[in-house]
C-alpha cells in the first residue's frame, strides 16, 4: 500500500510538471502569441481574440499565479479552449472524437505485442541457441525501424501493391459512424494494418529484453534449486525463472509506454487514421497552439495513468513490492 | 530400478534391500571438467569416496578445491561448460532393490531421483528460495512432484515439515523475504527433508549466518538426522566445525581428493601435509597460545595443473620426488581406521616411492622453504 | 581407492580443447563487431558522401519528364517530385542525421553522468530532488513535448533541435549511472579511499568513472538511437526544419507529395532503409557491449552442444563417457526436426555411435 500511494504521489507531480510547462510555453515565446495566431487566420472573429487569450491564459488581468490557477481550474473541467485551425470547435470535442480511435488501435496493439514478446522472450532465453536466436539480428533490425516507416512499407506493399488492405483511414468512406455491424467491420478492417505495424516493429523490442531478463534470472540460485528439486523442466522455467524475470520487464513495460505511444501517433500520419497523431499534425502544420498543447497533455496523462496502472501489476504479482517503500 | 512413491518413514538403520553397512552412495573416479575458450579446467580429477547410510561425511577444502563441483557433479546440476569425464556415481537408497549409476539415467529418471532420494541444502537461503513464492507454494510443489498428494494433503504435510524444524505454521503463507536469516535456512532444511531423502548434501550450510543461529541449525540438523536417518554430506572450509559434527572427513585439494578417514584419526592423527596445515589454521579455545600459521601461496591453476603431487609448492615436507609421483589414495597402516587412506607418499614408509622421494635427498625441495618448525597435531 | 594411471602415460586432452589465447577483436562477440562494421559504414559515408553528391540535392530539375523517375543510369536513386536526385539527397541526410545524433548523445550523455554521479554522491535532499527529477523527465512522454516545444520556438534549426533532444534525452542515462554510482560508492574500495583522505574529485574521477566506462558506452549508444529516431520523427511531422535535408525531411516530402500512391518507393525506402540500419548497427553494438559486461549473456551464447545435441539450461550435466539413448523430444519439435536433414545425419550418428562408447563433440 505504500507503494502504491508514494507512485500516485509520484505520477501528481509529473501531471503537475507537465501542466506547468504547459502554461508557461506561449508565456516564453517572444511577441505575443495571440496576435500571431490572429493574423494566420484572418476568417477569426474579434471575438475570438479574447477566447484565445482565456484559452491560452496571456494578457489577462491579474497576476501570473491568478492566471495559473484559473489556467488549472479550466484544465480539471476539461475546458482546453477554442480551437484555431478548425474554429469554432471546441478542443475538448476534437479530443473526444479522436482520443477513443487511439486508444482502440494503440491500446489493444500495445498490449498484444507485449504478450506476445514477453512469450516469445521466455522461450528464446530458455532455448537460447536455437533457431530463435538466428532471429535475432533480423529482430534487431525490426526494432530499429521507425513506426511509420514501417507503416509506409507495408501500406506500399500491401495495400497499394496488393490491395489486401485498405489503404488508409478508419473507415470506409461514405459509412456512417455508429454501432452497427457494417460500420465497425469496416473499422476492425482498417486497424488491422497499422495495428501490425505497432505489434511487428514493438514485439522485437520486448522480446530481446525478455530473453535477456530470463538469460540472467535462470543464473539465480532459485532455479537451481528448483532443478535440484526434480521438478519438471517448465515448471522451472515458468513458475521459477519467468516469474521473477517478468519483473523488470513490467518496469521496462512502463518506461517504454511513451515511447511506444509517440511513435504510434506518428504512424497514425501514415494511415490517415483518424486518431489523436493526425489531429496533432493538423495542429503543428497549421499552428493551432491551443490544440498542440491540448493533445500534449492528454498524452501525457494517458501515458502516467497506463504507468499507474502497471504499477499495480508490479504490485499484484510481486509480493516483496507491496512492502517495499522506495520508489 | 523401483522406486516406491511414498509410505511411512522407515526405521532408520533397517535395511532395505541391502544390507546396514552399505554405501548409500558410492562416488568412483570422478572427474568433472569446465570447457573455456582456453582450455579444460580440470574441477575435479578422479574423486573416489563412499557414503553409508546415516552417517555425516565432511568435506573440505579452499575455495576452487572442488568440493561444491563434486557434490553438484554428482547430482548432474552442473550448468554449461562443465562435462562429466569419467567415473560413476552408485546410489542405492533403502526403497531401491539395486542400485543405480545416477550419470547413466536419463532425464526423467534423473528427475524422479533428485530430491526423493538425493537433496540439497544450499548456502544461501536468501537466493535459494524463490523470491515471488510463498513457503506453502514452494513445500508442496516438491512434495507433489515427487509423493503425487492432492493440494490439501501436501499442505499438511507441509505445516508438519515446519512443526519439525520448530517454525510456526503461520509462517506457511510467508515470503522469504518477510523471514529472518535463520528461519529461511531451517525451511531450507524442511524442504530437502519434504520426501524423506537418503542423502542430504549441505553447501556450507551455515558460512552465512551468525555462530549462535550456525549452532541452533547443527543442533537441529543433528536431531534431525537421527530421526529421520539420513546421510549427510557436509561440504565446508570451516575444518573445525567437521572435527565437532562429521562421521568421517574428507580433505580436498586442487579438485583431488587428499585425504579421508574418521574425524578422530584426522583429528588426532592426520596424515597429510595439507591437512596437518588446515588444522593448525584455526586457534583452539582452549589451550596455550601459539602462533597461527596458515598457508602461504595458491592452490595450482587448473588450466595445466602440474605433474605429481599439486600441493607440493606450498608443502614444507615435500621433496622433487613428490613431482614425479602418481597421486592415488593409499592406506594408512600405522591408522587405527581401516578407510583412513592418504594421497600422500611421503609419510608412508612402506609405500615404494615414498622410499625413492626420501631416497632422492632430502631438504633440496623444489620451491619449498625448509621446514622449521614442529608440526604437533 | 583406485589406483591412477601409471605418471609416465599422459592423460588423453579432452577433444574439442583449443589451448590458444584469441586475440582481443577475435574474442568480441559476433554482434558488436558487426555492429561496430555497419556503423563504421554509415560513418565512412556520412564523412565522403556530401562531397560525392552526383548533384547538388536542392537542384530542383525544371524538366516534367525527370519528375518521380525510377532509378536509372543518370540518378541511381530516382527522382523527387521537383525532380531532385534522391542519391544526392541520401548521402548529405546521412552526414547531417549522424551528425545530429552524436552531438546530442555527446550533450545528454556528458549531462546524464554529471547529474548521475552528483545525486549518487550528494546524497540526502538533493539525491531526492534530482531523483525525482530525472523520474518525471522519464515517464513525461518525449515526442510530444518535444513537438510542442519547437512548435513554439520562433528558430528551430539544426542547434536549436540539437539542444531540444539532448534536454530531454539525458534523464535515462542518469538514473541508471545513478544507480551503478550509488553501488559502487558503497564499496569498500571506495571507502578505503577516503580513508586515505583521497579528495572526492578525486575518487569520483578516478575510481568510480573508470568502473562504468561500459555503462557510460551503452548509455551513449542509446541516446544516439533515440536522437535518431525523435530527430526523424519530428521532421516527418513537419516541426523542425525544413530546408535542411536530413532523412526525416526527406521521409517528409516523401508523404506529402504522396510518393507512395505514385509508387515512388526509391523515394522513401532508402531513407528510411538508412535510418533503420543505422539503428540496428547501434543495437548491435549495445548488444554487444551488454554481453561484455554480463558474462551470462556470453555463456549463453556459446552454444553448448555434445553429441550433436544443443544444451538447455535445464538439462542434466552431460556425461561424456556414458552411452545414453537419444532422449525423447516434445512431439512439436520432433516434427519439426523431421524436415531438417542435418537432425536426420546428427541423430543417425549419435545412434551409430551408441554402439560403442565414444568421445562427444564439442
Amino acid at each position: 500500500m505504500p507503494f502504491i500511494l508514494r507512485r500516485l504521489g509520484f505520477y501528481v507531480v509529473a501531471a503537475w510538471v507537465a501542466l506547468t510547462v504547459n502554461f508557461f510555453l506561449p508565456r516564453a515565446v517572444p511577441g505575443n502569441a495571440v496576435e500571431a495566431i490572429m493574423s494566420k487566420f484572418p476568417s477569426l472573429q474579434p471575438s475570438a481574440y479574447h477566447a484565445l487569450e482565456a484559452m491560452l491564459g496571456v494578457g489577462q488581468a491579474g497576476s501570473i499565479w491568478h492566471q495559473y490557477v484559473s489556467y488549472l481550474d479550466d484544465v480539471l473541467h476539461l475546458n482546453f479552449g477554442i480551437s484555431s485551425s478548425e474554429y469554432p470547435a471546441h478542443v475538448s470535442t476534437l479530443l473526444a472524437q479522436t482520443i477513443p480511435w487511439t486508444l482502440a488501435l494503440v491500446g489493444t496493439a500495445t498490449v498484444i505485442a507485449f504478450f506476445l514478446g514477453t512469450v516469445l522472450g521466455i522461450l528464446a532465453g530458455w532455448r537460447h541457441g536455437g533457431w530463435l536466436e538466428r532471429l535475432l539480428p533480423a529482430l534487431m533490425f525490426l526494432q530499429a525501424i521507425p513506426y511509420f516507416f514501417l507503416a509506409l512499407l507495408l501500406l506500399y506493399v500491401l495495400a497499394i501493391n496488393v490491395h489486401i488492405f485498405p489503404i488508409g483511414q478508419g473507415y470506409a468512406g461514405g459509412l456512417v459512424p455508429g454501432w452497427h455491424w457494417s460500420f465497425i467491420s469496416s473499422a476492425i478492417v482498417h486497424s488491422l494494418l497499422p495495428a501490425f505495424t505497432i505489434v511487428i516493429t514493438s514485439v522485437a523490442g520486448w522480446m530481446l529484453q525478455m530473453r535477456n531478463v530470463m538469460i540472467t534470472t535462470i543464473g539465480e540460485d532459485y532455479v537451481l534449486a528448483a532443478q535440484a528439486k526434480g521438478l519438471r523442466d517448465r515448471r522451472v522455467i515458468f513458475s521459477y525463472a519467468a516469474r521473477n524475470a517478468l519483473l523488470p520487464q513490467l518496469q521496462g513495460f512502463g518506461l517504454a509506454l511513451g515511447f511506444v505511444v509517440s511513435g504510434a501517433i506518428v504512424m497514425e500520419i501514415v494511415f490517415s487514421y483518424p486518431g489523436i497523431g493526425l489531429l496533432l499534425l493538423n495542429a503543428v502544420t497549421s499552428d493551432d497552439y491551443p490544440l498542440a498543447q491540448a493533445i500534449f497533455l492528454v498524452i501525457t496523462f494517458a501515458v502516467l495513468l497506463a504507468n499507474l496502472i502497471v504499477d499495480l501489476v508490479i504490485v499484484a504479482v510481486d509480493p516483496r513490492a507491496r512492502t517495499r517503500e522506495a520508489a | 530400478m523401483t522406486t516406491d512413491l511414498g509410505g511411512p518413514v522407515p526405521v532408520p538403520g533397517a535395511g532395505g534391500g541391502r544390507f546396514a553397512g552399505e554405501p548409500v552412495l558410492s562416488i568412483r573416479d570422478l572427474s568433472v571438467a569446465y570447457r573455456t575458450m582456453a582450455g579444460d579446467v580440470r574441477a575435479v580429477d578422479r574423486v573416489s569416496m563412499d557414503l553409508t547410510a546415516g552417517e555425516i561425511v565432511g568435506l573440505v577444502g579452499e575455495s576452487g578445491s572442488g568440493k561444491s563441483t563434486l557434490a553438484y557433479g554428482a547430482t548432474r546440476l552442473l550448468r554449461a561448460p562443465a562435462v562429466i569425464t569419467g567415473g560413476s556415481v552408485q546410489y542405492q537408497g533403502r526403497r531401491m532393490d539395486t542400485p543405480v549409476d545416477v550419470l547413466q539415467l536419463s532425464t526423467a529418471q534423473l528427475a524422479g531421483l533428485r530430491w526423493r532420494e538425493i537433496a540439497i541444502v544450499f548456502q544461501s537461503a536468501m537466493n535459494a528460495l524463490n523470491p515471488v513464492m510463498s513457503v506453502r507454494n514452494q513445500l508442496t510443489d516438491v512434495i507433489r512432484a515427487h509423493l503425487r498428494l492432492p493440494l490439501r494433503e501436501a499442505t499438511e504435510k507441509a505445516a508438519g515439515l515446519l512443526d519439525m524444524v520448530g517454525i510456526p505454521r503461520s509462517r506457511l503463507h510467508s515470503y522469504p523475504h518477510e523471514l529472518s536469516g535463520g528461519m529461511r535456512q531451517r525451511i531450507m532444511i524442511a524442504m530437502a527433508l519434504a520426501t524423506d531423502p537418503e542423502v542430504v548434501i549441505m553447501d556450507e550450510p551455515t558460512t552465512a549466518l551468525d555462530v549462535v543461529v550456525q549452532r541452533e541449525i547443527l543442533g537441529q540438523i543433528l536431531e534431525l538426522k537421527e530421526r529421520l536417518g539420513f546421510a549427510i554430506l557436509f561440504i565446508t572450509h570451516d575444518l573445525s566445525l567437521l572435527l565437532e559434527l562429521a562421521d568421517r572427513i574428507a580433505v580436498m585439494y586442487a579438485g583431488q581428493l587428499m585425504e579421508i578417514g574418521t574425524a578422530a584419526e584426522i583429528h588426532h592423527e592426520p596424515s597429510h601435509p595439507y591437512t596437518k596445515r588446515l588444522l593448525h589454521s584455526f586457534p583452539a579455545l582452549r589451550g596455550p597460545r601459539k602462533e597461527l600459521t596458515g598457508i602461504p601461496g595458491t592452490p595450482p591453476d587448473l588450466h595445466s595443473p602440474p605433474p605429481g603431487c599439486p600441493f607440493l609448492p606450498r608443502c614444507t615436507e615435500g621433496t622433487d620426488a613428490c613431482s614425479r609421483i602418481e597421486v592415488r589414495l593409499s592406506r594408512v597402516t600405522s591408522s587405527a581406521d581401516p578407510e583412513h587412506l592418504t594421497a600422500c607418499p611421503f609419510v608412508l614408509p612402506d609405500r615404494p616411492d615414498a622410499a625413492a622421494a626420501s631416497a632422492s635427498g632430502s631438504g633440496s625441495a623444489v620451491g619449498v622453504r625448509p621446514s622449521t618448525e614442529e608440526l604437533t597435531p | 581407492m583406485t589406483t591412477a594411471l601409471p605418471i609416465n602415460v599422459e592423460l588423453p586432452a579432452l577433444p574439442g580443447a583449443p589451448a590458444r589465447q584469441l586475440g582481443r577483436w577475435r574474442r568480441l562477440p559476433l554482434k558488436a563487431k558487426a555492429g561496430v562494421v555497419l556503423l563504421g559504414f554509415f560513418v565512412l559515408i556520412a564523412i565522403i558522401g556530401p562531397l560525392v553528391t552526383p548533384y547538388n540535392p536542392g537542384y530542383q530539375n525544371p524538366n516534367p519528364a525527370l519528375s518521380m523517375n525510377a532509378p536509372s543510369a543518370a540518378h541511381l536513386l530516382g527522382t523527387t517530385q521537383s525532380g531532385q536526385d534522391v542519391l544526392s539527397q541520401l548521402l548529405v541526410g546521412i552526414r547531417l542525421t549522424l551528425e545530429l545524433a552524436l552531438l546530442v548523445g555527446v550533450i545528454a550523455t556528458a549531462l546524464s553522468v554529471i547529474v548521475g554521479v552528483a545525486a549518487a554522491f550528494l546524497g540526502g535532499i538533493w539525491d531526492e530532488l534530482l531523483s525525482l527529477a530525472i523520474n518525471v523527465f522519464l515517464v513525461i512522454p518525449a515526442l510530444p513535448l518535444l513537438i510542442v516545444l519547437l512548435g513554439y520556438l520562433p528558430y528551430t534549426g539544426q542547434t536549436a533541435t540539437i539542444l531540444v533532444l539532448a534536454g530531454l534525452g539525458w534523464p535515462w542515462g542518469a538514473r541508471v549511472i545513478r544507480a551503478q554510482t550509488l553501488t559502487i560508492r558503497n564499496r569498500d574500495f571506495i571507502a578505503a579511499s577516503r580513508e586515505s583522505g583521497e579528495s572526492s574529485w578525486r575518487i569520483i574521477a578516478s575510481e568510480i568513472v573508470p568502473n562504468e566506462v561500459s555503462l557510460i558506452a551503452a548509455n551513449f549508444v542509446n541516446t544516439v538511437l533515440y536522437a535518431i529516431g525523435a530527430s526523424v520523427a519530428l521532421a516527418f511531422v513537419g516541426v523542425t526544419n525544413l530546408s535542411s535535408w536530413s532523412l526525416g525531411t526527406m521521409l517528409y516530402w516523401a508523404e506529402s507529395q504522396q510518393a507512395l500512391q505514385f509508387g515512388a518507393w526509391w523515394w522513401f525506402v532508402p531513407p528510411g532503409l538508412a535510418v533503420a540500419l543505422m539503428g540496428t548497427s547501434l543495437v548491435l553494438l549495445n548488444t554487444g557491449i551488454d554481453e561484455l559486461g554480463n558474462p551470462r549473456l556470453r555463456d549463453a551464447n556459446q552454444r553448448a552442444k555434445v553429441n550433436g545435441r544443443r544444451l538447455l539450461p535445464t538439462d542434466p550435466t552431460p556425461v561424456l563417457h556414458a552411452s545414453l539413448p537419444p532422449e525423447r523430444r516434445s512431439p512439436v519439435i520432433a516434427f519439426m526436426r523431421s524436415f531438417s536433414r542435418s537432425a536426420y545425419v546428427s541423430d543417425r550418428a549419435q545412434r551409430l555411435s551408441a554402439a560403442k562408447p565414444s568421445e562427444g563433440e564439442r
